[in-house]
């Protein structure tokens, strides 16, 4: 049975057993709406140590040929755990107001 | 098919061989320990191609099991008493993931105070967890319902527990016909899992959390294949007395047709009282017998239609509720009468905690009085300790 | 109802009533018959009276409870008639075999037997003899089947020695010895 996602299942629809049928369905789940602060990220200093990439916990940093080239804003929850661990000599993520 | 001298432990540990599962996780507890321990003979010697895993605590046997079973496996364990008890918590979890695990069970008493002799406590305690219950009446039929018990489970997705009577069954040697390792194995079939953890061109999602978005969908869902069991049950006991030529309805009515009043009861007491109702109609009295194998789900239509030909029914129970109200049997089937258009006088009888010896004398007295019921045409007393010191 | 024959066993925790009910059992399921051999359960350890049960039939047997009117009574170590009433519930006509090394007439005396017969082997001494050990259970099995007469000798011997072939699997002197002394008590088993 694949899932429907669209709304909310009724009983009759759901997999046997509490399962979830299929992977990755959190992508469908998108949870850049909770920021309060937004990371931003300055190419020029960023040293590609990549420490961001591995302490995110929304796996929100992109990253490509081990070069990291910027954040989803669509999962990133504003956290800031990117602009604390990145290394104070390189300093290249400020955290910022959502609040326009 | 040949015949053997075995005990009802040792004949579930027998058919746990024929079927011959993927993984057991068990930790011994009298006086289901032998079941297990002659099963890892069995591995020990090579017999079967189980995993055998000891663990060190009942909670743990059983998680194991859940972990083998998502994993796709064939997957069985026993235990007894505080084994279910303290399997408690992973019985609900195995059964709300539709995880078909069968577990040979040693029906004793629960603590305090402590004791090793039996009684309905540990598996009537459980009885809300979504696990199937058979309760036997004898080592043959131990044998043969944990055949049936573990089709029916792989086929609709719920767990089982199959039980018999510490000592009185577990550790008595009696007769009993089994069939050969191969038609066994016919008549189980290879098992197919819905799903598999170890399935990594698929992977899934298990037991994650769940709401109040989704919480009760899934609690109706599972109520709804449980309300399957009754069905695959009857096919799968159909199938295996053509196969054995024993046949085990989930509810067992004997000599019932002209009877005005029955007992109504489970395990090995319910074998007993055949004899007794046997040696009752030599006397020209016409009484009758329902017997109580399955107990989950509950054969609701069926004991409505066992129980109301009668005038009066005694339920005799082997636990009690400490509701103040009797035993689980009775209080149940009270509620199962409610709206039949005839129903019977039902009066209960506890009996027998802690392996109190359950006499022929014992059971003519239960006779007697559902006599006296329907003669008076009143119950003076709706819920009786049988067998107890200080009573009367 | 259903015609029963019952046994009770008392022995001594480690002695082997519950073996010994069992080797019965099997015996007379070979022979044909109906069997339930069941011991009972308490906290005993080594030395602690134990009893066991046999129940008999030519039928299926359907009742589940306790042998409260034995056919026949064995008595594996002569020392439990100090303390234990081994006669409670024994029918009228029925038998009581003991291991001891007295006569049957003096048991039978000193127990007030009268509506039972008696009968006595030295089964300690066989099996110190010819086992090398005091284990009286497996010797008493050949008094039991001559005095009871339920079973037919030849078929119950050789049941039995199946079963010592299976439990002591390949130890010869063991089975061959449990065998001689069980003839031996056959032959020796004295009745009042």
């Amino acid at each position: 049975m694949s899932m429907k996602f669209d709304r909310p299942m009724n009983w009759k629809e759901l997999p046997a057993g509490c399962l979830i049928d299929e992977a990755a369905t959190s992508l469908r789940f998108k949870t850049g709406d909770w920021r309060s602060m937004r990371p931003i990220w300055d190419a020029e200093k960023c040293i590609h140590c990549l420490f961001c990439w591995i302490t995110c916990p929304d796996t929100a940093i992109t990253v490509q040929d081990g070069k990291m080239t910027g954040i989803d804003y669509d999962y990133c929850k504003g956290c800031g755990i990117c602009a604390v661990i990145c290394p104070p000599k390189a300093s290249a993520i400020d955290m910022v107001r959502e609040e326009k | 098919m040949k015949t053997i001298a075995k005990t009802g432990n040792e004949a579930m540990a027998y058919a746990m061989k024929q079927i011959n599962p993927d993984v057991v996780a068990a930790y011994p507890i009298t006086p289901a320990t032998e079941i297990v321990q002659i099963f890892s003979n069995y591995v020990a010697d090579g017999e079967v191609d189980t995993e055998f895993v000891a663990v060190e605590s009942e909670h743990s046997a059983l998680s194991a099991c859940v972990g083998a079973s998502l994993a796709g496996g064939r997957v069985m364990t026993s235990t007894a008493s505080q084994g279910l008890a303290l399997m408690h918590e992973i019985l609900y979890i195995a059964a709300g993931n539709r995880l078909p695990i069968v577990i040979a069970l040693v029906n004793r008493s629960l603590s305090a105070p402590i004791n090793i002799h039996c009684d309905h406590s540990d598996t009537m305690g459980s009885r809300e967890a979504g696990w199937m219950q058979l309760y036997c009446a004898n080592s043959q039929e131990a044998y043969d319902s944990l055949i049936i018990a573990l089709k029916v489970a792989e086929q609709t997705a719920v767990p089982a527990i199959v039980s018999t009577d510490a000592f009185i069954i577990s550790h008595a040697m009696e007769r009993l016909e089994v069939l050969e390792d191969e038609e066994v194995q016919r008549f189980i079939g290879e098992y197919k899992p819905r799903f598999s953890a170890l399935d990594l061109e698929n992977p899934k999602t298990f037991g994650p959390l769940d709401l109040q978005d989704y919480f009760f969908e899934h609690k109706r869902a599972q109520i709804d294949d449980f309300s399957k069991v009754l069905g695959t049950y009857n096919k799968v006991a159909q199938e295996y007395a053509e196969l054995s030529g024993r046949y085990y309805p989930a509810l067992e009515e004997y000599k019932t047709d002209d009877a005005d009043v029955a007992i109504f009861t489970a395990g090995s007491t319910a074998d007993t009282a055949k004899e007794v109702v046997d040696g009752l109609r030599e006397q020209g009295r016409k009484m009758g017998l329902v017997r109580m194998r399955m107990w989950r789900p509950l054969p609701v239509e069926e004991i409505k239609a066992a129980l109301g030909k009668f005038k009066a029914v005694a339920v005799m129970d082997r636990s009690d509720t400490m509701a103040d109200f009797g035993g689980p049997v009775f209080l149940e089937t009270r509620g199962i009468l409610y709206d039949a258009k005839k129903k019977p006088l039902l009066t209960d009888y506890v009996y027998g905690l802690g392996g109190r010896n359950i006499d022929i004398s014992d059971i003519l007295r239960v006779y007697d009085e559902i006599e006296q019921v329907v003669k008076q045409g009143k119950i003076d007393k709706l819920i009786t300790y049988l067998g107890v010191r200080g009573e009367e | 109802m259903q015609q029963y024959f019952e046994v009770r066993w008392h022995g001594r925790g480690g002695q082997g009533a519950k073996t010994a009910a069992l080797l019965f059992g099997e015996a007379a399921m070979e022979t044909g018959k109906y069997i339930q051999a069941f011991p009972e359960y308490g906290p005993e350890r080594t030395g602690a009276p134990v009893k066991a049960y046999n129940r008999l039939s030519d039928g299926p047997i359907r009742i589940h409870t306790q042998v409260i009117n034995p056919d026949v009574v064995v008595v594996l170590d002569a020392s439990l008639l100090e303390s234990i009433n081994v006669t409670e519930g024994l029918k009228d006509n029925g038998a009581l075999i003991v291991n001891t090394q007295e006569k049957a007439a003096a048991i039978k005396e000193k127990l007030r037997v009268t509506n039972a017969k008696v009968a006595v082997v030295d089964a300690t001494k066989i099996a110190v003899e010819i086992l090398k050990k005091n284990v009286p259970n497996t010797v008493m099995l050949g008094a039991m089947v001559k005095i009871t007469g339920v079973l037919e000798w030849d078929s119950a011997l050789a049941s039995i020695k199946e079963k010592l072939e299976v439990k002591f699997r390949g130890r010869t002197e063991i089975i061959e010895g449990n065998v001689e002394a069980i003839k031996r008590a056959y032959d020796e088993v004295e009745v009042a």
